[in-house]
């Protein structure tokens, strides 16, 4: 019954360079059909390749088990706050790796790449009209570039009408923390702005702290609470008065879609991740698509390239251009077009239609979540959430010494990823769970998971051990992050015998 | 007969709908939404309908067939985004759902697939560089370039950011981007330049610089060295199956592009960022990105888990190395899937490929009236060719051969066209250029 530990799939954990064996190979090598010229000089050339000699099925079975120690969206309901973690349409991968999309090199004539350009013009025009902005790049390469380029935008902008005092940027302690982070790579200095009881921007404390210096404020909608602040006009208001430019993040636009437009509310730039609203599939961490939208005052600072349209006899002709004022190229090519291609195919597919439906969807699975978990843990906002909610476990915590980490190192057990844990910060809440279900999932999944959730809130009660000591059946119990951190092991090393 | 548009990707049916709203206790899905001020609710949405998967399959391939495609079309471009043979298992690997649909590795028990995967691109990479550690990757090279001058900054505690004037013009361009908030100085110097500014806090060198061919990596990493500066390579991986790394020059942080290990171009991105430093206290606090470590779990097996996070802007927001949120790790996976499988033969292989193809076409086009190769010094894939016409002559001429051109560099070097040869660049597709390049250069 029981197999001797050696022999488990997932205890075999050797590296690539524990696998190599002199000699073997995992590629058919392209073969040379031009004669040779005489290498660099011998001092150029290196002697000490030392890379794994592994064959191809050894390779394809290494990383095929490696895969299954991996929970997925294609494999488990992942309520991952804040990440949007819906389903990721294959057609999309299929289009982006069409030849004419895939193939085509970065440097070729506009002329021989005027499908890809039409594409990321048209891109820019839909997301353009789903913020109510005027104008947009989609050449940052993540959510966090963005927010770079966005303050980098308010930067300039100050500094061209001569506003060189304008160091301050406000940022509210519910946010992301790319935002405070991008801010400082752009120059300014962050002060943090509570949030008020009922989860709003706090306006008093917002009202004391703009004055001549404020550069910006950056404020993501719906919160990273899930709620969408109801004094939003006033607070927009106290900015505007004040000189600052409003930034906002787009991360939580899956509430949103056909709802409201940041543009038309008075927000000056806005983001939006193109891996989280519009299925560009999350990859393990990255690669991301961050396009960054602005209002006309700033159009003129927009990063480079973006991409214009000019019709010459009826002939449209679409070329990539740096705006006049731009805060200048944020990577050497005009953003993940990988990425652009899979969000263009998902909006294309749904259309009109069925964006209007995604944030409805969304936000009726997060109300339904909440309306059913009401009271199993603490809710720390009890009022109409968008698409995703914070519970708190602090009452599991203070009764039987259960932690939001246990929770959700216990919802592994049951196949279930576990919701974003403490974050918000504790600052903000405490023990906080914060759950995004997607409109991609059933009400059965739903229902699952809120029995699931309410077993766990019983089983913290009857055996608290149970959860202390979970996830049970995964190929690592909980490991030890603060040795991993303490001496920091990084790389494989060969053993040297002693 | 018209059908009513159901989304395929969403399962909520009105009935759905309706049982959910009544135990929410609402009795519309817009009353969800009441908080959003009434005059700006539901402002509708100016996009297309909706397309079937045929449809869109139909669209989308009237928009790639807009497109001139490397393969139909010999191609001789690089400067920083290279086509290679990639062997069918990078993809097949990469694309399962596992890798492809799984998040950010925050919840190490679940994520040990993704978490191996990347300390094995960290290993191979340190392996390929010569280098002590690596991070598990970064946007793309340029990025990862301008963290890797703000990290010397820091390091050094001076300002002074110098870079050679043969480092790509849109690596120079993203560098000035990154440090405009800091208003770090960049100077730009040439190679034979000899003095440093005593507050250099780094010297960036591209090796193969931007036109192809090598720079003296000994003496600039001596110069910088002897100046309390940091040396920054930004080096092809792709050479490095056959040149001495830049670990074997003691250089301090080494960059590089990815892409060229197993990606293709994709007119850009998503590519992924190599980011290699030396080991020591100070570099592992300053580094940007992600990192992962080898720990134990309780039971006291291996495992791997996100590491050294309090650099980090979840963590420790303003006070980050960066802001960085990503480690492009689907990318990164499918070069430590390519790295693999062509191992310690194939890299050299692969080296030897593009050295001797570009360097045919080089001997060719030294034979045809009107062209030159006016660089002197050692190339590895890439060189300049100069041309009788102006470069954007010449590759407009080109398309009719079905050929794609190299890149227009005569910004900097009359009449300068860089050009590429890598694996794929075949020995017909080599002669084509060479005869068409002949045709066209005796109508000047």
């Amino acid at each position: 019954m029981v197999v001797p530990e050696r022999f488990l799939e997932a205890h075999n954990r050797k590296l690539l360079m524990d696998r190599s064996t002199p000699g073997r190979i995992g590629a058919s090598l392209t073969k040379l059909d031009v004669p040779k010229t005489a290498l660099p000089e011998v001092s150029l050339l290196r002697d000490n390749l030392d890379m794994p000699e592994v064959s191809e099925s050894e390779i394809v079975r290494y990383f095929s088990q490696l895969s299954h120690y991996n929970f997925s969206i294609d494999h488990n309901f992942y309520p991952l706050g804040s990440c949007t973690m819906k389903y990721n349409p294959k057609v999309n991968d299929e289009m982006a790796s069409l030849p004419g999309m895939s193939e085509i090199h970065p440097y070729q004539p506009e002329s021989t790449v005027q499908g890809a350009l039409k594409l990321i013009w048209h891109l820019q025009e839909i997301l353009a009209e789903f913020m109510g902005m005027a104008g947009a790049s989609v050449s940052p390469k993540a959510g966090a570039e963005s927010e770079f380029a966005g303050m980098l935008m308010a930067r300039v902008y100050h500094l061209s009408r001569g506003d060189t005092q304008r160091k301050k940027v406000l940022i509210p302690d519910s946010a992301h923390g790319t935002n405070p982070a991008s801010a400082v790579v752009a120059g300014f200095h962050v002060v943090s702005l509570p949030t008020n009881e009922d989860g709003n921007t706090d306006l008093n404390a917002l009202k004391a702290a703009v004055g001549d210096d404020l550069a910006g404020f950056m404020l993501t909608q719906p919160s990273t609470l899930g709620i969408f602040d109801t004094n939003l006009l006033e607070v927009i208001q106290v900015v505007r008065d004040a000189g600052g430019i409003l930034y906002g993040d787009g991360a939580n636009l899956n509430a949103l879609l056909g709802k409201v437009k940041l543009g038309e509310l008075g927000f000056d730039v806005v983001h939006s991740n193109l891996h989280k609203t519009f299925t560009q599939p999350h990859g393990g961490g990255g690669p991301g698509a961050g396009a960054v939208l602005v209002s006309e005052r700033l159009l003129p600072f927009l990063p480079a390239p973006h991409v214009v349209r000019t019709e010459d006899d009826a002939i449209e002709k679409f070329s990539l251009v740096t705006p006049p004022q731009s805060v200048g190229r944020l990577g050497p090519f005009a953003g993940n077009f990988g990425a652009l291609v899979r969000a263009y195919s998902y909006i294309r597919t749904l259309g009109d239609v069925g964006i209007a439906e995604v944030s409805e969807d969304a936000v009726i699975n997060a109300n339904y979540i909440l309306s059913q978990l009401r009271g199993v843990y603490d809710l720390p906002h009890d009022r109409h959430c968008k698409h995703e909610v914070v519970f708190s476990a602090k009452n599991l915590k203070d009764k039987y010494g259960v932690s939001a980490k246990d929770v959700c190192k216990r919802l592994i057990d049951y196949g279930i990823h576990p919701p974003t844990m403490y974050f918000p910060l504790p600052n903000v809440v405490e023990e906080s769970l914060l759950i995004e279900p997607t409109e991609t999932e059933s009400k059965e999944t739903l229902d699952q998971f809120i029995e699931v959730m309410k077993l766990i809130a019983k089983e913290a009660s009857e055996s608290p051990d149970l959860l202390h000591d979970a996830p049970h059946n995964t190929t690592n119990t909980r490991l030890d992050e603060v040795l991993a951190a303490r001496k920091p092991v990084l790389r494989w090393r060969r053993k040297t015998s002693e | 007969m018209t059908t009513t548009f159901t989304s395929h990707f969403s399962p909520n049916t009105d009935s759905d709908r309706e049982a959910m709203l009544t135990a929410i206790g609402v009795e519309s899905a817009a009353e969800l939404f009441d908080d959003i001020p009434k005059e700006f609710r539901f402002p509708g949405l100016d996009i297309p309908e909706p397309l079937s998967e045929f449809e869109l399959r139909q669209e989308m391939g009237a928009l790639a067939a807009q497109n001139a495609t490397p393969g139909d079309y010999a191609c001789f471009l690089g400067a920083g985004s290279y086509r290679h043979h990639v062997p069918a298992i990078v993809r097949a690997l990469a694309m399962r759902g596992e890798f492809l649909t799984s998040y950010t590795p925050y919840q190490p028990e679940v994520s040990q697939g993704t978490l191996q995967a990347h300390y094995e691109f960290q290993t191979l990479i340190c392996q390929l560089t010569g280098m002590d550690v690596a991070n598990s990757g970064m946007y793309e090279c340029a990025t990862s370039l301008a963290e890797a001058a703000m990290m010397a900054a820091r390091i050094t505690k001076r300002d002074r950011i110098v870079m050679l004037d043969s480092v790509s013009p849109n690596y120079q361009d993203v560098v000035r981007t990154y440090t405009q908030g800091h208003e770090l100085p960049i100077d730009i110097i040439s190679p034979g330049q000899l003095d440093l500014p005593d507050d250099t806090a780094c010297v960036i060198v591209q090796q193969p610089n931007f036109f192809g061919y090598l720079e003296d990596l000994q003496s600039l990493s001596d110069r910088a060295h002897k100046q309390g500066a940091l040396l920054i390579v930004s080096v092809d991986l792709a050479s490095l199956g056959m040149l001495k790394p830049p670990g074997d020059y003691d250089a301090d942080i080494v960059v590089a592009e990815a892409q060229t290990l197993g990606v293709s171009p994709s007119y850009g991105g998503p590519y992924v960022g190599v980011f290699a430093c030396k080991d020591s206290r100070e570099f592992l606090r300053q580094m940007p990105g992600r990192i992962v470590g080898e720990t134990i779990d309780t039971e006291g097996r291996t495992g791997y888990v996100l590491t050294l996070q309090t650099r980090e802007q979840h963590i420790r927001r303003e006070r980050a190395t960066s802001n960085i949120c990503t480690s492009v790790g689907l990318i990164a996976l499918m070069s430590a899937i390519y790295m693999a499988s062509q191992g310690k033969q194939g890299l050299r292989h692969l080296a030897e490929l593009c050295y001797h193809k570009s360097h045919y076409l080089a001997s060719l086009i030294q034979e045809i009236p009107g062209y030159s190769v006016p660089v002197e010094g050692t190339f590895f894939r890439e060189f300049v060719m100069q041309c009788p016409l102006t470069p954007g002559e010449i590759n407009e001429k080109l398309l009719a051969y079905k050929i794609i051109g190299g890149l227009d560099v005569s910004d900097q070097i009359e009449n300068g066209m860089l050009l590429c040869c890598t694996d794929v660049n075949t020995r017909e597709e080599i002669e084509t250029l060479a005869k068409a390049l002949a045709e066209i250069g005796g109508t000047a």
